[in-house]
């Protein structure tokens, strides 16, 4: 199954997560720095409210030599808010793909930290109606986008188009470019994932199928090479009805793709990581417990 | 003054608070004496607030006519610069309400006002600069703060207005860097980039408004932004030199050095107390060059006759409060108050566009401290008026206690924050739930429709799974 260079690859990994000093990566302030430059040392903010590290602390907080101690996740999750928007309660973050990139790998369900504990909900559940926020947005589509609907959602951090702003009922609608574009606050320029619907399979079988059925229907031409494009934006003009089109594809975005559709299917990426022990360790560090870490 | 004077209450300053103390004091039998360095009407009247929600004024007209399309209307051409006139106007605003602030109209009060420096000179007295002495029952410091020095070196020796300078600017610089992206770095970088200057905004945090929640400095930004504003976030200033004739200044962002020149530079890096040269220490008064006078909960200083409000003591450095704790300190010392000003709610707006106004807890201040808050949002995109007003950038958060409806803070970013966040305000100085103001009949459309939402969204979640069912048993006999 290894090749020579796949062995190669899990040995650094493994080198590097060994040899890892997580407290030394917080730079001095109460959550783990977004970085280190060599000339100017740490990026001097950090992870502030919920985002897709849970993922990074899992892993800081089960490391083997020089673990993150547990209090930094609970600074961490100081930042969280509980919201209810659109009459949905849940913990938010704006673009779709903070509610998926930690949850690739970890199988939330029946499992939950102390912010969790008094909430009814888990941040498998949370993802659910991250993706009914979603939804209702692109419904009430209240910037007036070309295609936005109930069935055609997926704002999240992807490339998009820039350049001159166009005229969207009497206002100017500028673009952003590569941005992380979330709802209800935005930024949104009327950019949709497509590959964002796919990856919520595992949460919301239903909306994710109708969701691609929608976008195909409306748009086959974002599929090219078997494979969905990065984004696209309809408000903005191009060949077709789908607009400007994403001329690449991501490999962040179709590596996504294939593990919720694998976990969907059998849950192998899932139960693959729940037998790794660092990560059992870090989850019941940060206060996860019951489900399959009892 | 010819011979010692006793008075029931000195007050020094006469910003905000030492006009609101004296005649609070003096509408209620006490013998007052107000002692001002220079001008009555302090940082607010003079290089503050009252100038600069003037230009801003101005500025969100010439936006408004820059977005006339919006709303339906047609954009007039190009406008002259007319920056002469706009600080005119700032400047007979302020003279119109410093009519109400005059000596002659606080003598009539019955306030006597005393011009020039004046210290303590013991425990209970105060002597002038001519070296008269003047007793006191009560003494009350509300000496305000000053813009603290940037230090940036060279930036002193090519100069840099701040807001004690920036409101006499007789023409409008054509490039300015702002530096400091707090409520006044914003403030102003917005008013004079809409003024049509080019207007470099940098600040050394990830955000603008630090204290401010993440949602809301990224609304700002954007705004800020799309009004053409240039923004360096995480970017600090570390030198500055004139190079033939234009101000350089240069920036180091994430160990990237540039430099931008520009003909002037603002500065907004927060403000100092003032409480050198007022014998503090000769009054047995505490103090701290940093945070400014030591007061208890109700105000007090070390020296049980002296109290303190406003700037020079508070980390809230906002006009309302000044008034509101000069009137605590007033009731606590002449008139056997008990005032505590932790039990005050205290609301603040930057006056950006869109505005941002909070009260209360932070959702980070309350997890930390283990308090559970569930945020009821509303968008202003939702809300009918905003709609219609074409201002429907924005929402309004409000937290409550989780499983309560008890309001424990609330953040709101749309046109007119300032403005709604008051019935915020009123709700929990009178511990009002949130579900209750539900049953508060709000005036239709209004932009403070969004509280009414947020109220009705709590209500809805409030309302138990037997109260629907008894409200649907209800339907049946009804």
């Amino acid at each position: 199954m290894e090749n020579p260079s796949e062995q190669e690859i899990r040995s650094l990994a493994h080198d590097i997560y060994a040899r890892m000093d997580w407290e030394w990566a917080r730079g001095g302030m109460p959550t783990i720095s977004q970085g280190w430059l060599p000339n100017s040392g740490f990026l001097h903010y950090g992870w502030e409210g919920y985002s897709e590290a849970i993922i990074l602390y899992a892993l800081a907080l089960g490391a083997p030599a020089l673990p993150l101690s547990p209090d930094v996740y609970n600074s961490w999750r100081d930042t969280y808010q509980w919201e209810n928007i659109y009459g949905h309660d849940y913990l938010y973050a704006g673009p779709l793909f903070i509610h998926l990139f930690s949850h690739a790998w970890i199988d939330f369900r029946g499992i939950k930290d102390t912010f969790f504990a008094d909430k009814n909900s888990d941040y498998f559940e949370n993802t659910k109606r991250a993706i009914a926020v979603q939804r209702e947005y692109t419904r009430r589509n209240p910037h007036a986008f070309k295609g936005y609907e109930a069935d055609i959602w997926g704002l999240t951090a992807c490339d998009g188009p820039s350049g001159s702003p166009v005229t969207v009922e009497r206002r100017q609608q500028y673009f952003y470019g590569y941005a992380a574009r979330g709802v209800p606050y935005g930024p949104d320029d009327g950019t949709l994932a497509p590959w964002a619907g796919l990856a919520t399979l595992p949460f919301a079988p239903d909306a994710s199928m109708a969701c691609i059925n929608r976008t195909l229907e409306a748009y086959p031409n974002l599929v090219r090479d078997g494979r969905f494009s990065s984004a696209y934006n309809p408000t903005h003009g191009g060949a077709g009805p789908e607009g400007w089109v994403a001329d690449y594809y991501s490999g962040l975005d179709q590596g996504l793709i294939v593990l919720m559709i694998e976990n969907h299917r059998s849950g192998m990426i899932w139960d693959l990581m729940k037998k790794i022990p660092a990560l059992r360790r870090g989850l019941k560090a940060g206060g996860f417990g019951k489900g399959w870490l009892a | 003054m010819s011979k010692a004077r006793k008075y029931d209450l000195c007050i020094i300053g006469g910003g905000p608070a030492g006009i609101s103390a004296a005649r609070l004091a003096a509408f209620n039998g006490a013998t007052v004496a107000l002692f001002e360095r220079d001008r009555l009407g302090g940082n607010s009247l003079n290089t503050g607030c009252i100038p600069s929600k003037s230009i801003i004024r101005t500025g969100r007209l010439y936006a408004d006519i820059r977005d006339a399309r919006a709303l339906g209307a047609e954009s007039p051409p190009p406008m002259a610069d007319n920056f002469a006139e706009t600080m005119q106007r700032a400047r007979d605003i302020q003279a119109r309400i410093a009519r109400h602030e005059s000596p002659e109209s606080l003598a009539a009060d019955g306030i006597d006002v005393f011009f020039g420096a004046v210290a303590f000179s013991g425990p209970r007295q105060l002597t002038t600069a001519g070296g008269e002495n003047v007793f006191f029952k009560k003494a009350l410091v509300c000496t305000g703060s000053r813009a603290r020095d940037p230090d940036i070196p060279g930036l002193a020796d090519i100069g840099y207005q701040s807001n004690e300078t920036v409101f006499a600017m007789a023409k409008l610089p054509e490039r300015m860097m702002v530096i400091g992206g707090g409520p006044l770095g914003c403030e102003l970088a917005q008013a004079f980039c809409r003024l049509g200057c080019k207007v470099s905004l940098v600040h050394s945090e990830p955000k603008f408004l630090p204290m401010e929640e993440r949602d809301a400095a990224q609304l700002l930004s954007d705004a800020l932004s799309r009004d053409g504003v240039e923004i360096h976030l995480n970017t600090v200033a570390t030198a500055a030199r004139m190079v033939d004739g234009k101000k350089q200044v240069d920036l180091l962002s994430n160990g990237y050095a540039f430099s931008v020149t520009v003909d002037e530079v603002l500065t907004g890096t927060g403000r100092a107390p003032n409480v050198e040269g007022l014998g503090l220490e000769k009054a047995g008064v505490k103090f701290d060059t940093q945070a400014g006078i030591g007061v208890d909960d109700f105000l007090c200083t070390s020296n049980s006759r002296v109290y303190a409000a406003g700037d020079v003591c508070l980390p809230y450095k906002f006009t309302h409060m000044a008034e509101a704790s000069a009137d605590m300190a007033v009731r606590n010392a002449l008139f056997f108050g008990h005032c505590r000003l932790s039990r005050r709610h205290i609301p603040w707006c930057t006056y950006t566009d869109p505005e941002i106004a909070h009260i209360g807890l932070y959702v980070d201040e309350a997890n930390a401290l283990g308090i559970p808050l569930k945020t009821y949002t509303i968008l202003m995109l939702d809300v009918d008026r905003a709609i219609t007003d074409g201002e429907d950038e924005g929402f309004v958060k409000i937290q409550v206690l989780q499983g309560t409806e008890r309001i424990m803070g609330a953040t709101i970013v749309a046109r007119h924050a300032g403005e709604m966040i008051n019935e915020i305000s009123l709700a929990m100085q009178a511990g009002i739930g949130l579900s209750a103001l539900t049953e508060v009949i709000h005036a239709y459309p209004t932009q403070a429709g969004a509280i009414k939402l947020a109220a009705d969204a709590c209500r809805r979640d409030r309302q138990s799974g037997l109260t629907r069912f008894l409200n649907r048993l209800s339907l049946i006999f009804s």
